[in-house]
């Protein structure tokens, strides 16, 4: 039998983990429980976050949405500042898992979970958002590209908790677009994903851009140079069709049981054709 | 020990912290509604309302009921008062079981979509269902099971008239 610890606080969280140090520390349970029935992970004791207020919510900071790391994807769903500062992650987070699974998984779990297949993770690259880190007795900020560093891997030390998620408010772009091909429409780990927000001039012309593809490298893959083929250009086919040559060569995808990676490569360059419709 | 409600039943259980909710009720508690498919949160037969949202009983552990009214398809019908849930009832009428594994998992999330909607359309119970897998119906009596639940919970005229008809 593993002890398992319920706080309520983060003054509880601190005084109890500091006798248990080797605990499993989970919000949703979505992700742990899974690796631990695998047998990939056998932790002494664990901790459950779901009951620390302090951790959850969304409230308005500057130019960013600070967002609780427990927020539940089902509570972002329906929360209005990101509903209206966030759309591109409002769309991913519509597609993530399944109604009962947005219920339970939290967007700091979707974090520290690390997948490059996270559906969270490219709006998160695409919106320069930031992870903030809390010990006892400190907190620090990274920004989310160089808190991920592998599949399953962060720079989360011993001791410390992803606190909250910094967004930076997406007002400036007129189209957020957010689309996964999955091998079917609900509770599908992501094939490829492309996040992407677009800022258009009155006259069509791409004033600024950013792109963030999921499941095609060890992280998330962002491309500069596909970014730079639009700036100044109407989203046409032809130069869509010229920036994706760029996307499909900054990827690096694998093959596995859902696509192989030259399948991945392909459609990594495609998602962006899509910005045609949405334009 | 843990404290919650279970179906309206003030609960006091001596369980280990860290067993899985699905084992509680079915190994500890003989509730053998509540199925385990995958065990890891992809199918949804083990679903089970929790403060009234779904959530999955595979991926949960005791402890984490404390304080929390839970619902199981034992419930659903107590709810009610005598008989069936109209949910239920629903999928009788519409035929919408076939094994019958799914279905204590379909029946509690498509209560779930209801209460948040009355009037849902078919594309939002597809949505709401979603996260539940029937390998034997092909889903299309389910969904008209539930829109028929939602029609009559919603004291309406007993002929539902035929709206959306395309699946």
């Amino acid at each position: 039998m593993k002890n398992v610890f319920l706080p309520h606080s983060l003054a509880d969280l601190w005084r109890h983990w500091e006798n248990e140090p080797a605990a499993a520390v989970y919000a949703g349970g979505t992700d742990l429980f899974v690796k631990m029935r695998s047998g990939a992970i056998n932790p002494p004791s664990l901790i459950c976050l779901e009951r620390i207020e302090e951790l959850k919510g969304a409230e308005e900071k500057g130019d960013f949405i600070r967002i609780g790391s427990c927020a539940t994807h089902a509570h972002l769903l329906e929360n209005s500042l990101v509903r209206k500062h966030l759309p591109v992650l409002v769309q991913a987070i519509k597609v993530l898992g399944s109604p009962a699974v947005r219920n339970m998984g939290t967007i700091g779990g979707n974090l520290c979970a690390a997948s490059p297949a996270g559906d969270t993770l490219p709006p998160l690259y695409a919106l320069d958002a930031e992870v903030e880190l809390r010990r006892q007795d400190d907190s620090r900020r990274l920004a989310v590209k160089d808190f991920l560093v592998g599949p399953g891997q962060t720079l989360i030390g011993q001791g410390e908790i992803l606190a909250a998620v910094w967004a930076r408010k997406a007002d400036g772009y007129n189209l957020h677009h957010y689309e996964k091909v999955g091998q079917r429409k609900a509770l599908a780990i992501s094939v490829v994903s492309l996040a992407s927000l677009v800022r258009l001039s009155s006259a069509g012309v791409v004033e600024n851009v950013r792109l963030a593809w999921g499941s095609v490298g060890p992280t998330i893959v962002m491309c500069p140079e596909a970014e730079k083929a639009l700036i100044g250009k109407r989203l046409t086919l032809e130069t869509l069709r010229k920036a994706a040559v760029y996307a499909r060569q900054a990827v690096s995808p694998i093959s596995d049981l859902r696509a192989d990676a030259g399948y991945r490569r392909t459609l990594a360059g495609n998602l962006l054709l899509r910005l045609l419709a949405c334009s | 020990m843990v404290r919650f409600v279970l179906n309206g039943k003030d609960m006091q259980i001596d369980a280990p912290p860290d067993r899985r909710v699905v084992d509680l009720l079915r190994e500890d508690l003989g509730l053998t509604g509540t199925k385990e498919g995958c065990g890891a949160g992809e199918c949804g037969a083990c679903t089970v309302l929790v403060d009234g949202e779904t959530r999955l009983s595979c991926l949960m552990l005791a402890v984490q009921l404390e304080g929390r009214q839970v619902t199981t398809i034992e419930g659903l019908q107590r709810e009610t008062g005598a008989g069936l849930h109209p949910v239920q009832e629903a999928f009788v009428e519409y035929g919408a079981v076939q094994c019958g594994f799914c279905t204590p998992g379909m029946a509690l999330s498509a209560v779930r979509i209801i209460r948040r909607n009355p009037d849902p359309t078919r594309a939002e119970i597809r949505e709401g269902l979603s996260g539940n897998l029937c390998r034997c119906t092909g889903y299309v009596k389910i969904v008209e099971a539930v829109e028929a639940a939602a029609w009559k919970m919603s004291n309406k005229p007993p002929e539902k008239p035929a709206k959306d008809a395309a699946p």
